[in-house]
């Protein structure tokens, strides 16, 4: 891998889902260490596509580049070590409900990781340390704040050292009064250097950090640009259009 | 009058006799539960995750068990197959009875059509979400379906699976048609020599229904134990 070989290199990815055309040639180069923000409208394809990176949803035509190398889907293990190497949160966080946070973060670990029990234990503990929630740790999910079940699913998918973290819409199931926990741990996360696609509809938060801003649209990559650029004063950008409305229908995005 | 109170006093000292027929009784159910929890479990996962062609096959499996009634079943064992494998030698050095291990086959058989629609239904009430995180990790499928989905859906059976405890406690009692020495069977013994089948009955129906209700209080005990803190259990069946 040279120094200019991106993390990560998505190349034309075509997806068909219930006979409709989701994913429509979208590629995508992610540099090690930086923020992509995808953005668009509902139904533009972003959970389709980070469900396409990790092959959760295997494409349809297009390739896959981790560190250079292709990614072959017709190899289940391969798919394995993708996966191990690629972290996932999902928008309504999908922890294991019958685990405590400690289990939930630990059980890759052993499962997957072929850790023992102790040192996965203690790298568990490592990781609820991370998102401030050592406290919580002996709590089954239903016992947590939905900023609390995020912080645990950041902590699960950080325990298994992704290269690569996708995030889908991290903090769009959350009350507005425990978006700004799960933000914080985001904002560390990339301030400490790790790669990552996030899916989001925090323009004003995300605009700060991110490398790069991709508007899709009906299965598309629309426009792209780094954040000052698309919402720049002035610019009658796509990406503009879109955050003014979302501003309009949240208000939370004024800036 | 003397007749009677001899009748009654025989069926009285029958009593341990009987009794002796709980072991029998709880060693079949204990047995077909069992086989039909090690077959149902795979039978569910198969016909959730399974492609076409093997979930057809569950269904069918399931399809034709609900439908034989099981003293059809027991005959066509006992005296079908069983008789006809010849297995009766085969099972002889296992000192196998092989009335017994006939009922245990058939009442287990059937008990996993059902138990395997008990816990399809549990593991499809389940958030659809969890198993494609557990993907996201690396997990195997089966990986994940052993230490993701089963734990939670086997909690989520335990009230419909002792609702079929009840039911194959009951279907039990058939088996004294191939002469499994369990309740009834002796009960009716017992009731063709002194006569008496009115208290012998009564007598029945309160072990069946003292068996009912110790392994339906078992199984509640052992839902609350392994309750998860916090979890209300809308996907209850
Ligand atoms: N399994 C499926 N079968 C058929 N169509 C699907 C399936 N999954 C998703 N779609 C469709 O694919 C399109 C893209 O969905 P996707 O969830 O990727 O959008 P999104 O950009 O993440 O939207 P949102 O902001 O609402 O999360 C939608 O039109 C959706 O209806
Ligand atoms: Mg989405």
């Amino acid at each position: 891998m040279t120094a200019q070989t991106p993390l990560l290199r998505v190349e034309n990815i075509v997806k068909h889902l219930g006979g409709h055309r989701i994913l429509d040639d979208v590629s995508l180069n992610v540099p090690k260490g930086r923020l992509k923000v995808l953005i668009g409208p509902s139904g533009a394809g972003k959970s389709t596509f980070l469900q396409c990176v990790n092959f959760l949803l295997p494409p349809d035509e297009g390739k896959i580049f981790l560190e250079g190398r292709e990614i072959n889907g017709a190899s289940k293990k391969e798919l394995l070590g993708l996966r191990q190497h690629v972290g996932m949160i999902f928008q309504d966080f999908n922890l294991f409900d019958h685990l405590t946070a400690l289990e939930n973060v630990r059980i890759a670990l052993i499962k997957v990781k072929r850790m023992q029990k102790r040192e996965a234990t203690e790298r568990a503990m490592d990781e609820l340390q991370r998102v401030g929630l050592v406290d919580k740790a002996g709590l089954y999910p239903a016992q947590l704040s939905g900023g609390q079940k995020q912080r645990v699913s950041v902590a699960r998918a950080l325990a298994m050292d992704p290269k690569l973290l996708l995030l889908d819409e991290p903090t769009s199931a959350l009350d507005p009064e425990l978006i700004g926990e799960v933000l914080a741990v985001i904002r560390e996360l990339a301030k400490a250097g790790m790669t990552m696609i996030m899916a989001t509809h925090q323009i004003s938060f995300s605009a700060s950090l991110a490398d790069e801003f991709v508007f899709m649209e009906q299965g598309r990559i629309v426009e792209r640009g780094a954040p000052s650029e698309l919402l720049g004063k002035g610019r009658a950008s796509r990406t503009q259009a879109f955050c003014a409305k979302l501003n309009e229908l949240t208000g939370e995005n004024a800036e | 009058m003397d007749g009677i109170t001899l009748a009654l006093t025989a069926s009285w000292e029958a009593l341990p006799y009987i009794l002796g027929g709980v072991w029998w009784t709880l060693a079949l159910i204990i047995c077909a539960m069992g086989l039909g929890f090690v077959m149902g479990v795979p039978l569910a996962v198969t016909h959730v995750y399974a492609n076409g062609f093997f979930r057809r096959l569950v269904g069918l499996y399931v399809w034709l068990f609900r439908g034989i009634p099981i003293l059809v079943q027991l005959y066509l064992f006992y005296f079908g197959i069983l008789a006809w494998l010849g297995s009766f030698s085969l099972l002889a050095p296992l000192n196998l009875d092989s009335a017994f291990s006939a009922a245990v086959i058939v009442l287990g058989l059937t008990s996993a059509a059902y138990q395997s629609q008990i816990f399809r239904g549990a593991i499809q009430s389940l958030p659809q979400g969890q198993l494609k995180a557990a993907r996201a990790l690396g997990m195997t499928d089966t990986q994940a379906i052993v230490s993701i989905i089963l734990p939670q859906a086997l909690r989520l059976a335990i009230p419909a699976w002792s609702n079929e405890y009840s039911i194959l406690l009951k279907d039990s009692a058939l088996a004294f048609v191939i002469g499994v020495l369990e309740v009834m069977s002796r009960t009716r013994s017992v009731a063709a020599t002194t006569h008496q089948p009115l208290p012998l009955s009564i007598l029945a129906g309160l072990i069946f229904f003292a068996l009912t209700w110790v392994g339906i209080k078992a199984l509640k005990k052992l839902e609350d134990k392994v309750r998860i803190a916090g979890y209300s259990q809308q996907g209850s069946l």
